[in-house]
């Protein structure tokens, strides 16, 4: 794979990014709702203070000058200003990505460490006890909505058994390792419930492709050289078996993202996903353009990283 | 000739002693509707350096006893239900997996049907092949690669230094096939059985593929196991035949005697359905078929299984099945007549 090729991928994102913006600025514009609302209640803000304000940020000028205005700031790293929280988006935006960068990864890498060897040994052992059992618990994983065992897992370990913090919090003050150990354990609930609740479909997923390709004749040509079953298995079955794995992790980007808005509200971690929804609540409009074009960014990205895995994955992919 | 053989099972006379003896086996297949009688009792042996053909048309129990031979039947569904695979006198059906893999490849090779799809795609050819070299001759990976591009020059394909990178998709039909052969004679054996290895290839290129094994025969001294359902390429390639009909051996035969002297009707009607382009110009006839299809292995009725089909079918037939016997010095029928 040749370094014009990841270059060229990134230049398609472009235009595939200023559509996407497009479309939601002209959403956002055309729904109801107003920042100045609070304004307009307020008795001791006369009329005239809040047209003035009005026409001082731009919001009478038709929608057309606003996109362009959006986007020759956003282009200078200048993201707008948050009425609610009176900070600049960007740095609102940044203090919050981390967090959700941290819970989506590890829930995800959770998700397949789960599902790879689940899904293989599953198809290796089709209707076997195993498989049923992984089948069984996999269709009550992925029929169980986030909001539902996120509640769950709270009332169990937080309210019941007292273990783990169903808060997340950030200004933890402990140091050293102990910082460490505060994160980990008020991380351990979010990612469990995102990151099982991605690999029990993701099983399924492993074990029907890795049922497809078992039964393929390269498989018997592997078996036939005498190489031993592990080895077909690791080496022949599960590599072919992945390529359309990929594409579907890939494809479920942005639903492990909305998902990850609603696992945030419950644990009340502070990630982008909840500034999404209080930015919503306030009418927030600079913020929720910010976090839903960060969020249309890290699904082009994860689609460019699905390409460059299919590529390595299956040589048959020309990278021209 | 068999009885002979099965006496003097002496370990002073093993001159005598087939490569592959396989006896009685049957390898059935549970399905939902029933067993499957796959392979029913089939008896054939293949003696060293020798080509056996084994013919029949489709579904008549060929591929599954091939690869009964290597084990490579998925069980369940598949079992076997009777029966012994000899290689080289000794039993291969009770082996375990590990003893089993020492033999596949190092002493009895198989190449496939469809060399399209025989290949992984995600491989080179150099890597598919040097995984065989480097597991069985205990090389390392870049001896192995060198021993690949070796077998790839053996096999006829041009430029193998270059070529032993490339990955399946690179190739064509034919010279994939000629990529399997390289990687099924890449550690010597003894044996290697081709299953129908030019069917899916055009008239030219199995021509050429065929002219290759033999080429390869007679450098490496194997035996080959044909699989075939083209009365011509046995005639060609091979010293004898086995003919299959509905999981069973109905006729077995050096090639010229079943040629010159068909005794089962069923090898008759497939030796008359081989398109004659001779004689169809004088006289423009319709190719002979045999009316018919292959009867249902679930549970088979009583009686030769081809009698349904059969010219000279008479009330004894469907009675009881005939036994093999011998007709001429290793000509064995399964008939009445």
């Amino acid at each position: 794979m040749s370094r014009q090729y990841l270059i060229r991928r990134l230049l398609i994102a472009i235009p595939s990014l200023l559509g996407i913006s497009v479309v939601l600025f002209a959403v956002l514009a055309m729904a109801p709702g107003d920042p100045f609302e609070e304004l307009a209640t307020n008795p001791a803000v006369p009329p005239e203070v809040r047209m003035a304000l009005r026409a001082k940020f731009g919001l009478d000028d038709p929608i057309w000058t606003r996109y362009l205005h959006w986007l020759a700031a956003m282009l200078q790293g200048d993201w707008g200003f948050s009425f609610a929280s009176r900070m600049d988006v960007d740095k609102l935006i940044l203090q919050r990505l981390p967090v959700t960068l941290i819970v989506i990864g590890s829930s995800q890498i959770l998700a397949i460490l789960v599902a790879l060897p689940v899904g293989v040994l599953a198809a290796t052992r089709p209707y076997s006890v195993f498989d049923q059992i992984a089948n069984t618990l996999a269709f009550i994983g992925f029929s169980l909505p986030t909001f539902f065992t996120g509640l769950l897992l709270i009332l169990v370990f937080s309210i019941q058994l007292d273990w783990l913090p169903f808060v997340y919090r950030t200004d933890i003050e402990a140091k050293g390792w102990l910082f460490y150990w505060e994160h980990i354990k008020q991380s351990i609930m979010p990612v469990a419930v995102l990151g099982l609740f991605q690999g029990a479909s993701l099983v399924r997923y492993v074990r029907s492709s890795v049922l497809d390709v078992i039964r393929l004749d390269y498989v018997t040509t592997a078996r036939s050289k005498g190489i031993g079953e592990r080895k077909v298995i690791t080496k022949h079955v599960v590599r072919n078996a992945l390529i359309p794995v990929v594409t579907l992790v890939a494809l479920q980007m942005p639903i492990v993202f909305g998902g990850a808005i609603v696992t945030e509200q419950i644990f009340r971690v502070p990630g982008i996903g909840s500034l999404l929804i209080s930015a919503m609540l306030a009418n927030d409009t600079p913020v929720v353009m910010g976090v839903t074009f960060v969020f249309a960014c890290l699904v082009v990205l994860f689609n460019l990283i699905a390409d460059i895995l299919y590529g390595w994955l299956d040589p048959r992919i020309a990278f021209r | 000739m068999r009885s002979t053989r099965a006496e003097s099972s002496d370990a002073s006379v093993c001159v005598a002693e087939p490569l592959l003896d396989i006896r009685g086996l049957k390898t059935w297949f549970k399905t939902d509707d029933g067993m499957v009688r796959a392979v029913d009792g089939v008896d054939l042996h293949i003696d060293r350096g020798e080509t056996l053909g084994v013919v029949g048309e489709s579904g008549c129990g060929k591929t599954v006893t091939a690869r009964s031979v290597l084990k490579l039947i998925d069980m369940p569904p598949g079992r076997f239900e009777d029966g012994e695979i000899l290689w080289q006198g000794r039993n291969l059906i009770p082996l375990e997996q590990a003893e089993m893999n020492k033999i596949r490849a190092r002493e009895i090779a198989i190449i496939f049907q469809e060399p399209m799809t025989s290949l992984n795609p995600v491989y080179t050819v150099g890597d598919q092949i040097a995984e065989v070299i480097e597991l069985h001759q205990k090389l390392s990976r870049k001896q192995a690669l060198v021993g690949a591009a070796e077998m790839l020059r053996l096999v006829n394909i041009p430029h193998p230094q270059r070529r032993v990178h490339d990955y399946p998709h690179q190739f064509s039909g034919g010279m994939r096939q000629r990529v399997m052969i390289a990687m099924a004679l890449s550690c010597q054996p003894k044996l290697l059985i081709a299953d129908e290895p030019t069917t899916a290839l055009d008239v030219t290129i199995q021509a050429q593929i065929l002219e290759l094994m033999q080429e390869m025969k007679d450098k490496f001294g194997m035996a080959i196991m044909l699989i075939t359902h083209a009365m011509g390429v046995v005639a060609e390639t091979c010293q004898r035949v086995t003919v299959m009909y509905a999981g069973k051996v109905v006729e077995e035969a050096p090639v010229e005697a079943l040629f010159g002297n068909p005794r089962h009707p069923y090898t008759q009607g497939l030796i008359r359905s081989i398109p004659r382009v001779d004689r169809a110009a004088e006289k423009k006839q319709r190719l002979e078929a045999i009316a018919g299809t292959v009867p249902s292995l679930l549970d088979p009725p009583p009686g030769c299984r081809f009698a349904s089909r059969c010219k000279h079918a008479m009330e004894v037939c469907t009675r009881a099945m005939p036994p093999l016997k011998e007709v001429g010095p290793g000509h064995f029928v399964r008939c009445v007549l």
